[in-house]
């Protein structure tokens, strides 16, 4: 396997309450990885170390190396919106910035200085809500404001302006648990169209979505990683009987 | 199954009831503003000329029946603006402090206590100690005096309104410029300020009126002169008080320009609100509900 991420030996604290506990995994490149769990195992915590997020939490402390690249994000020396450029994030509720549909996928770039003029802006925000299946939908409509779009849009909205700034890794901590079926769908289908140029890491409760995304597994029990693998071999023949519970305690 | 026919049942009755109060309320309400711009308006029409918002009075303000209240306008306009200003500069601190260290905290709320507290308070209040301050360091009916009042009258309302905007602010929107890799300046800067920014210039607004409004601060601080003011250490006239004074004549001529000069302190007011109603819309356009 050719690792994107490697976790070693991460703990991280709540106050005093531990909600991960010496996890030690690898996530794929260019694949799609699953995070399965029941409620509160850690599934959130664990994704939030990967772009930074948990230092946003008061109190939150973690111990243990995070490599991207094989570089530790948590290097002193590293600089934090590098590392949330890299690794970006599809949030679980939408949620657009106060500004027009176009600003919303411009402003990423604009922060990063990443095109030279207002043409190439253009260009690349209409590539990207292309790749983000909102395009035909809004190309009328660029100047409105990004809330005046129905929640599944914002989602598709939400994963352009993650795009637009050419992250290497996209985290989403269910990302389609506020949507409808037809925009989950949409979604789902995105990111199975992306998976050959990003790494991709899903937080989901649904079993099912869960089947149709992984390419690997990682199934987590209370803070810790009880199994991770290629999605066939969890799926068809969990090792663990945790795991094994929970696959059949979905059905 | 067929729909149930509607019965007036107690809720039904309950509903109307509220409906009709709603409604009495809002005759209240704009009847009483209708009649008092009818009276304003009546009786100072006929008084307000070009004389009016150009001369300072003539035979003085409280006898004089010629010339006009520039004295008082300008020296409103500068007292309201020193008076937003200043509140500006010491509210925001105040409502960033509360959002980013007290929040919701008993502190927190111990503060906003203070602030409804303050609010409440009548604004003489604040003139008389504004007075005894100003006896206290030597300084004179000037002003600078009546700014400083002002802006204490201003200020709770300022700082409540401001703070209601910044604590309704979603978190989200702050984390979802960081996970663009966005620096806190840039988050507030780019996003913060503009999805509050509407909630501020109403906030401003709100306390400018209150401000510019306000007689009885400026009474003994800001004293009063027919000249037009040109030092922040000198008295100054304002509209409120040259209301006063006007309609405190025995003169009938002079009491018909105290109308004349509320219809200008209304226009003036009306014009502020009018715009920063303007300003709000545009602002609220693309902020995030
Ligand atoms: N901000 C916080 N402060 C204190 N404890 C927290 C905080 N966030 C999470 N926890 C605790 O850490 C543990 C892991 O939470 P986490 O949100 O990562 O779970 P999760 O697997 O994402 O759950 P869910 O499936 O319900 O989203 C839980 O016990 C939770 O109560
Ligand atoms: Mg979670």
């Amino acid at each position: 396997m050719d690792p994107h991420v490697q976790v070693k030996n991460l703990n991280v604290y709540y106050g005093k309450q531990q909600a991960l506990k010496d996890v030690n995994i690898e996530i794929p490149k260019k694949q799609i990885t699953v995070i399965m769990g029941p409620s509160g195992c850690g599934k959130t915590t664990l994704l939030k170390t990967f772009n930074r997020f948990l230092e946003l939490t008061d109190g939150a402390q973690l111990t243990g190396e995070v490599l991207v690249d094989g570089e530790n994000i948590y290097d002193r020396d590293v600089d934090v919106t590098e590392v949330r450029k890299v690794v970006g994030l599809l949030a679980q509720r939408p949620s657009p910035l106060p500004m027009s549909i176009y600003d919303n996928v411009v402003y990423g770039m604009h922060i990063h200085k990443m095109k030279r003029d207002r043409r190439e802006y253009k260009a690349a925000v209409k590539h990207y809500l292309e790749i983000a299946g909102l395009w035909e939908e809004v190309q009328k409509r660029m100047h409105d404001p990004a809330t005046s779009l129905s929640i599944g849009q914002q989602q598709r909205l939400c994963l352009a302006r993650g795009l637009a700034v050419e992250p290497e890794i996209i985290l989403g901590d269910e990302p389609t648990s506020a949507l409808d079926p037809i925009s989950s769908q949409n979604i789902e289908a995105r990111l199975i169209e992306l998976k050959q140029q990003y790494t991709t890491v899903i937080v989901t409760h649904t079993l099912r979505q869960a089947k149709r995304l992984a390419d690997y597994v990682i199934y987590m029990y209370m803070g810790e990683v009880v199994e991770a693998g290629p999605a066939s071999e969890v799926f068809n023949n969990p090792q663990h009987k945790r795991t094994r519970a929970y696959l059949e305690g979905l059905f | 199954m067929g729909m149930k026919k509607k019965r007036w049942e107690r809720r039904h009755l309950v509903e109307l009831f509220m409906k009709a109060i709603m409604l009495v309320s809002l005759f209240l309400v704009a009847g009483a503003l209708g009649l008092i711009l009818w009276t304003i308006i009546s009786r100072g029409l006929p008084a307000l000329n070009l004389d009016m918002v150009t001369q300072t009075p003539k035979g003085g303000f409280y006898m004089g029946r010629e010339g006009g209240v520039l004295n008082a306008i300008i020296g409103s306009i500068y007292l309201a603006i020193g008076g937003t200003m200043l509140a500006i500069a010491f509210s925001l601190p105040i409502t960033l402090y509360l959002k980013a260290y007290l929040g919701d905290s008993k502190w927190g709320d111990y503060i906003r206590l203070s602030l409804d507290v303050l609010w409440g308070i009548p604004s003489i209040v604040y003139g008389a100690f504004g007075f005894t301050l100003m006896i206290a360091v030597g300084l004179r009916a000037s002003l600078l005096a009546g700014i400083i009042v002002l802006a204490l009258v201003e200020l709770p309302i300022m700082a409540r309104a401001m703070d209601e905007v910044i604590r309704r602010m979603p978190v989200d929107l702050e984390h979802a410029a960081l996970a663009l890799g966005s620096t806190k300046f840039e988050v507030a800067v780019r996003v913060v300020v503009r999805q509050m920014l509407p909630g501020i210039v109403t906030s401003v607004l709100l306390a400018f009126g209150r401000g510019i409004g306000d007689a009885a601060s400026v009474l003994f601080t800001a004293g009063y002169t027919d000249r037009i003011v040109t030092s922040l250490m000198r008295p100054t006239a304002s509209l409120p008080l040259a209301v006063f004074f006007q309609l405190g004549s025995p003169y009938p001529e002079v009491q018909q320009r105290g109308y004349a000069s509320a219809l200008i302190l209304t226009i003036i007011v009306l014009a502020v609100s009018l715009s920063s109603r303007w300003i709000s819309a545009r602002l609220n356009k693309y902020t995030v509900k």
